[in-house]
């Protein structure tokens, strides 16, 4: 099995070889780029692919490795044994399933991905090595072990905000998307918009690409926000080769703010060039 | 298998374990590499690699494996300017017929050696010179099926037989100038965890405790979440030298900003003296005198100083020297009052490192501090917050 580029996602040969070699090699799959280059994008359209099931664990700063595994409830038990329920004896009804576990018992093989490792604390890749390298854990409550039954597919995507501890990453593999380049951008374009005129594109992207070059930029536009630009240009599209007096309109500034989402970038907006 | 460029990798500080070795002896014997050069480039860069900051030097290491070259680097030597120009070029079948003439890789190598050293300007276009959009095999944006790409920024289609592309990844290098994402990653090997606040998160332990003092009666206990308790001061330098730096510093100043809930910053010009000034537009404000500083920060404090340290070394020394007001005391004696009082001490310096020694009044703050100047960078900061 080879995953490609399907008919709403685009993806460099670079990325292909890196998926087939983690699915290949039963490796979680480590994925960094600028927000919005479709890091999460990618577990989706590989379980769609794969038809196969996705597994989302998104993390925060306050998500622990335990919680992927399973959770105890143990004020629900506590209240329960006031009640006087009988359900209290076991405490099996207490333990909840974290999405590893629902990866490792699932029927198929699934895709799990850990969206924003990143987010977390600097420990946290380092609780889950154990898991991710036997795909098994230990329940201590129970005492029972739970194995995966295939090695589910593990995707995992960062933006960079903390360093990941070597011992982890040793354990992955790794893939950086880059910034697609113009042809690739018009695929993505054509495979969102397939009806969209060329010479809108062609317009678009020349602007577009202007606007990334923009100096001092807090935030370059990405390909998620050049979608989202041109669906807004769609719904009122302007006429051939008038985009830029077009956008300039005072009423069309708030367009912009598809593409710049800090307020100190719109005076950056000066400095493009002009025709 | 590839024992040698795992070598290389480790040349070129690319530290490569054996695990990942054997992950890619495993791949490349599933045939995941196919039979092309690309292929196997990605699936080592994939399975090797583990950082974009260092995919320039897997790059390089690459290209001195494949050509069993030793650290030859060709593109330094070629002035960036004869290559920026984004002209796109698309071949006919006939053009490529004639360029692969030149099909022996050393063949290349020793022609291109040879151009460079005949060719004294930019040049674009055209089928003989090194430049852009042209069907010469040495330069940029051209289209040639054997030739050599050079410091071309995007990825094109590979069919160079060779990437010399240093600059691709240059700019993720680890001791590049850090972009403010950087800044923070560094910021927070800092953080300090203390539980302060409102008491939100369930306290298990104290709970149980709890219930089986009231005979089984549920009694919740709670405790406040864990926060980062780390104190920290910085103090910038602002204006004359260092407004070429101002980048640099915002950066630092916004990362820090998002990382530490208790952060003082406060300003000075080229040397503290007995005053710092609470604002960047320094002149207008009240000043604070620096003693303060001692009296109301406690010495858990970390104190960061950012500053150029680039003055007259009189500046520092002497009584008066301060070039905006007359000073009783030298600046030296109030930054030794500062890291005295402040243990954990350090300055970093936006100034290239390997200038620093030009420098005299770099070298007397280097002593007053310690030794404990660092250059404003990834590495430089994750040294300084070592010894924070």
């Amino acid at each position: 099995m080879s995953f490609s580029s399907t008919d709403t996602y685009i993806v460099s040969n670079a990325l292909q070889l890196a998926v087939d070699a983690a699915v290949a090699l039963e490796k979680p799959l480590l994925l960094k780029g600028e927000p919005g280059t479709g890091k999460t994008r990618l577990a989706q359209e590989l379980a769609r692919s794969m038809d196969t099931e996705l597994l989302h664990w998104s993390i925060k700063s306050t998500t622990k490795a335990q919680q992927g595994l399973y959770e105890y409830d143990a004020v629900s038990r506590l209240r329960d044994s006031q009640l006087g329920s009988d359900k209290v004896h076991d405490i099996a009804n207490y333990i909840k399933p974290g999405k590893l576990w629902q990866a490792f018992t699932a029927k198929q093989r699934p895709v799990l991905l850990i969206d924003e490792v990143d987010k977390a604390d600097i420990e946290f890749p380092n609780d889950l090595l154990h898991e991710l390298d036997q795909m098994a854990f230990h329940v201590y409550e129970t005492g029972e072990t739970v194995t995966a039954q295939q090695r589910p597919i593990v995707i995992i995507t960062s933006n960079n905000e903390k360093a990941l501890p070597d011992a982890f990453l040793r354990r992955c593999f790794f893939h950086f998307i880059e910034f697609p380049d113009e042809q690739t951008l018009r695929q993505i374009i054509e495979v969102h918009y397939p009806n969209i005129q060329q010479q809108l594109v062609t317009e678009a992207l020349d602007l577009f690409v202007q606007i990334r070059e923009l100096p001092r930029l807090k935030k370059k536009p990405s390909t998620s926000e050049l979608l989202d630009w041109l669906k807004l240009l769609l719904l009122d599209p302007p006429k051939p080769g008038q985009l830029r007096e077009w956008m300039s309109d005072e009423q069309r500034q708030s367009l912009y703010g598809a593409l710049l989402k800090h307020e100190e970038d719109f005076p950056q907006l000066r400095y493009l060039r002009q025709g | 298998m590839f024992i040698g460029l795992l070598q290389l990798l480790k040349r070129y500080g690319v530290a490569v374990s054996i695990t990942e070795l054997l992950d890619l002896l495993a791949a490349v014997n599933k045939g995941l590499a196919g039979y092309s050069i690309e292929s196997f480039y990605y699936l080592a860069r994939t399975i090797l690699v583990k950082d974009e900051g260092l995919f320039d030097r897997f790059d390089q290491a690459f290209y001195a494996y494949l050509q069993a070259l030793d650290e030859v680097d060709i593109s330094e030597r070629i002035p960036n300017e004869w290559l920026s120009d984004p002209l796109v070029r698309q071949l006919g079948q006939l053009d490529e017929e004639v360029l692969k003439q030149y099909e022996s890789l050393e063949q290349l190598l020793e022609q291109f050696k040879q151009r460079l050293e005949e060719q004294q300007e930019r040049h674009q276009g055209g089928s003989k010179w090194i430049g852009t959009g042209g069907t010469s095999p040495f330069g940029a944006y051209g289209y040639h099926p054997g030739g050599i790409r050079l410091g071309q920024a995007s990825n094109r289609q590979f069919s160079a037989s060779k990437v010399l592309d240093k600059r691709q990844f240059a700019d993720l290098d680890r001791d590049a100038p850090l972009q403010q994402r950087g800044f923070q990653v560094a910021l927070r090997k800092l953080r300090a965890f203390a539980r302060s606040g409102a008491a939100t998160e369930l306290d298990l332990d104290a709970t149980i405790k709890a219930t089986g003092k009231q005979g089984g009666l549920l009694d919740l206990q709670w405790r406040p979440e864990r926060h980062n308790a780390t104190n920290v001061l910085i103090l910038f330098d602002v204006g004359g030298s260092m407004d070429s730096y101002i980048e640099q510093v915002e950066q630092l100043f916004s990362a820090a900003s998002d990382e530490f809930k208790n952060l003082q910053t406060f300003y000075f010009h080229n040397c503290v003296y007995e005053a710092v000034w609470p604002s960047a537009a320094r002149r207008g404000e009240v000043a604070i005198p620096t003693g303060d500083l001692v009296q109301r920060f406690g010495s858990d404090y970390k104190l960061i100083f950012v500053g150029d340290a680039t003055m007259g070394p009189y500046e520092i020394l002497y009584p008066g020297g301060s070039v905006e007001h007359w000073n009783e005391e030298p600046g030296a004696e109030w930054l030794n009052r500062l890291t005295h009082h402040f243990s954990k001490a350090v300055w970093l310096n936006p100034q290239p490192q390997q200038r620093w020694r030009y420098y005299p009044s770099i070298n007397i703050i280097q002593e007053l501090m310690q030794e404990r100047m660092f250059p404003l960078t990834l590495n430089g900061i994750e040294q300084a917050i070592e010894k924070l």
